[in-house]
């Protein structure tokens, strides 16, 4: 095994009981090879600190728990490894543009209480069908059309990643828009409708500016910037109101 | 402190969770639902899940197949009666999926493919991609959303259940982001917390698979069963114990030791061709594929890494374009926590805990001794899982018994009278207080130390493999561990914002009491069967003593109490549990 060595990892401390201020703390952490960000963090709470506060849950990269600012990028702590920032420092924060509940906790209920309910996350069917009639036909072309929009985590990185949700809020922002076009774009689902309000809002697709980094820092290759400007060209397309006449079903 | 008032509380927001709380709201869209989930539901361990889950589709299969796979898997302490039922409503529930947007992995005609998993007969296993947990949590996460009666309270832990006249009234849950204690009233509660793996220290599972269900049903009364039966994934990776999927095996993956030498087939799973067959070499049952790993590790025939002893689950055969459609998530975990890409090298591995075959003592209707109190899951011992898990039956499982759950919950809740307010605030106040004491503790051992020492004990003497003595040791650790816990854990954190030490350490006394009764459950069991087995007199499995449930129940202050109870047989009596052996080849999908 590599040699043990030592890293200086720098938190962000911000406890609303005691704090006024937000500020940094230092701590000397061991590490080898396969250490993760998220297992230095633990070697604190463990070891050091127990008051230390952050999330974490599966440390397999799929639970979406662990998001965190690792030297300025939004990274999933547990999927990112001390090695790579030694012998230099590590800072740590809480993802930027949420506000902080703790340390590196975050509220996260703009997304899950009010973006993530707005855009009807579930199958509006085309055609109600008993389950006793078996499944529907789904052809490989028609699971491309949003299998790869299936895949986000909600880990939230998108938002820490996104320059308009920081500065504008209201933005219903990449993950969610990313998740509003996989249903949009699956074959089972009719509900594109509903869903156009929230789309075509000033809020909606049109609150991007397609800067990308969403994208980049995906940990899915879910990439949301695509999607949402896919869905620029639906929305023009409802504007003129011929989307559907040519695309019945909603279009990718 | 506040109260609120439901019909329903379901506890625990994974799969079984949601799908308890979509039924309830299914059944009648005016009953209140509280899904109280110590985090968001979509962090919940099922989102881990990889290889799929069963449910009979294909012409050669058929219900009696799954259900022989299932009791034989289980070395005959399944109850046969739950069995049926199960597998009777397996597809349905994958069905259901389906028409919820679940992205089930399709042949090229757009139906639904199956694969093969470990100690199955025909291809039963339906997946989505190897991320199946994930996709079945997300769906049922997102599909909630559609039913208003379902209030979520995220990040709000489950700290007690409030029981007056015999029957559950309220749950105490701490909401995590203030520390404030909630009380919220019931007529039923649904118990669907998960597992307990985190009673080992090398294991599969998330940081929270505490146990806390089903340590907070065992506080009240009611027994846990078969406690014995951990189970050991034979793949994960070593070290973390990152879970690398029996899908790989199911897709053709082959384990090798450090000559390169398909070593199972020495362990009554060959011979090793034709190659594919089902339920033979790579493709036995779980147990006995931890156990070989065992044996080879005696004989200095296993690998060394940096992490300890592995050996190799090859996949290079299936070729980059297969890896890449079946086994996406396999091919990212083992390049990030292993530094190793699939397509071209080995993936080093090692069995670690992954599963709770026993758990809360319910029925085959998931209703538990305690009136008004179910449990579906990981979580529960509905009978379904014998002494050994089928591996893919456990999500079948969530969906199948938490969609009961919820309808049995629901139905109770109509009838049940309401309670009286002030005497159950009385009983939360009483929860609270004792909580609220811990923060104030400055004498103690520190959560870590007890957990560590605890983990060391398990695995030392509750292995794979177990003797009376040392099994012993572990029970007498663990009894000094309990009094340590009592005495008090310090906390450097005293704040009650988002205070996660505080809850490591109420959750520490719920795996604790778990790990006594696991260990004294196999101390107990003078037997070998399915994945309890022993390397003293007790060999073999032993029928005529054992061929029952072991029943833990709590005692005050001392180990836990044990009686026996019968196992349901319907239509298959006991056999030797056969793999391996003669067999056609295998056409994989």
């Amino acid at each position: 095994m590599a040699d043990t060595q030592t890293i200086e990892i720098e938190v962000l401390r911000y406890n609303p009981e005691k704090d006024h201020e937000p500020h940094f703390e230092t701590f000397k952490v061991p590490f080898t090879h396969d250490t993760s960000v998220l297992q230095g963090l633990q070697y604190i709470k463990d070891h050091l600190d127990g008051s230390l506060t952050f999330r974490w849950s599966c440390r397999m990269a799929i639970c979406g728990s662990c998001g965190k600012m690792v030297n300025g990028k939004p990274e999933l702590s547990c999927h990112t490894f001390l090695r790579d920032y030694y012998p230099g420092k590590v800072r740590i924060e809480p993802l930027n543009h949420f506000p902080v509940v703790r340390d590196l906790v975050i509220d996260q209920s703009d997304f899950f209480d009010k973006k993530l309910p707005s855009i009807k996350p579930y199958v509006v069917p085309k055609e109600e069908k008993p389950v006793s009639a078996g499944t529907y036909m789904q052809t490989p072309a028609q699971f491309q059309q949003y299998y790869k929009y299936s895949q986000c985590i909600n880990c939230l990185l998108c938002y820490a990643a996104c320059p308009q949700y920081g500065l504008k809020p209201e933005f219903t922002g990449p993950a969610a828009l990313a998740l509003l076009h996989r249903y949009n774009a699956d074959s089972r689902d009719r509900g594109w409708e509903e869903r156009a309000e929230v789309l075509n809002a000033e809020e909606g697709v049109w609150g991007c500016t397609l800067v990308g980094y969403c994208s980049e820092v995906c940990p899915k290759q879910v990439d949301p910037a695509r999607a949402i400007n896919q869905n620029k060209v639906n929305s023009t397309m409802d504007y003129f109101g011929v989307r559907k006449l040519l695309m019945p079903k909603g279009g990718d | 402190m506040q109260s609120v008032q439901a019909d329903v509380v379901v506890v625990g927001g994974g799969g079984a969770g949601l799908r308890a709380a979509i039924a309830v709201a299914e059944s009648d869209p005016r009953l209140r639902i509280a899904l109280v989930s110590k985090v968001v539901p979509m962090r919940s361990h099922t989102v881990a899940a990889e290889g799929g889950s069963a449910g009979v589709i294909r012409t050669d299969d058929n219900l009696d197949i799954h259900f022989d796979d299932t009791v034989g898997g289980g070395d005959w302490l399944c109850d046969q009666d739950v069995v049926e039922y199960f597998v009777a409503h397996c597809t349905e529930e994958m069905t259901q999926l389906e028409h919820w947007g679940c992205p089930w992995s399709r042949k090229d005609d757009g139906h639904v493919n199956v694969r093969f998993f470990g100690g199955m007969k025909v291809q039963r296993t339906w997946f989505a991609a190897d991320k199946t947990g994930f996709h079945m949590l997300h769906t049922l996460f997102q599909t909630s959303h559609k039913y208003p009666s379902i209030k979520r309270y995220d990040e709000f832990f489950c700290a007690d259940l409030v029981v007056e006249d015999g029957r559950v009234q309220g749950v105490v849950a701490i909401d995590v982001a203030t520390g404030e204690f909630l009380l919220i009233e019931c007529k039923a509660a649904v118990i669907c917390t998960g597992g307990a793996g985190r009673v080992f220290g090398q294991n599969t599972n998330a940081g929270i698979v505490t146990g806390d269900g089903m340590g907070i049903a065992y506080r009240h009364g009611v027994p846990l069963r078969d406690m014995e039966f951990v189970q050991w994934h034979p793949t994960a990776l070593p070290g973390t114990g990152v879970l690398i999927t029996e899908g790989c095996r199911g897709e053709g993956g082959i384990l090798t030791n450090k000559d390169g030498y398909r070593y199972l087939q020495d362990y009554g799973l060959g011979p090793l061709d034709p190659w594919p067959r089902p339920k033979a070499m790579e493709l036995g049952p779980r147990d006995r594929l931890s156990q070989a790993f065992w044996h080879e590790e005696q004989k200095g025939r296993t690998v060394s890494t940096a992490l300890g002893q592995a050996v190799h689950l090859d996949l290079r055969h299936l070729g980059a374009a297969k890896i890449h459609e079946r086994l996406p998530m396999i091919t990212e975990v083992a390049k990030v926590f292993a530094g190793v890409d699939p397509v071209v090298s080995p993936i080093p591995v090692r069995p670690a805990v992954h599963y709770t075959m026993g758990g809360i003592l319910c029925n085959g209707q998931t209703e538990t001794p305690l009136k008004g109190l179910y449990t579906a899951g990981e979580c529960s011992s509905v009978g379904i899982h014998g002494a050994n898990r089928l591996g893919s039956n456990s999500l079948a499982e969530i969906v199948v018994f938490g969609k009961v759950a919820g309808e049995r919950a629901a139905q109770y809740a109509k009838s049940a009278p309401a309670g009286r307010s002030d005497s159950l605030n009385k009983q939360a106040s009483a929860v609270e207080s004792r909580l609220l004491g811990m923060l104030g503790q400055d004498k103690g051992d520190r959560v870590a130390t007890i957990r560590d020492e605890m983990h060391e004990t398990m695995e030392t003497g509750v292995g794979i493999f177990r003797k009376a003595e040392t099994m012993q040791v572990a029970c007498s650790k663990l009894a000094t561990l309990r009094d340590r816990l009592k005495r008090g854990i310090k906390l450097d954190d005293r704040n009650r914002v988002f205070n996660t030490e505080w809850l490591s350490a109420i959750e520490l006394g719920f795996t604790l009491e778990i790990a006594e009764v696991i260990a004294h459950s196999a101390l107990n069991r003078k037997e070998s069967r399915g994945a309890h087995t022993r390397l003293d007199e007790f060999k073999e499995r032993d029928d005529a003593n054992f061929m029952k449930h072991t029943l833990a129940h709590r005692t005050d202050g001392g180990p836990p109490r044990l009686e026996y109870t019968p196992v349901t047989i319907t239509k298959s009596q006991p056999k030797s549990r056969v793999y391996g052996g003669e067999g056609k080849k295998a056409e994989l999908t």
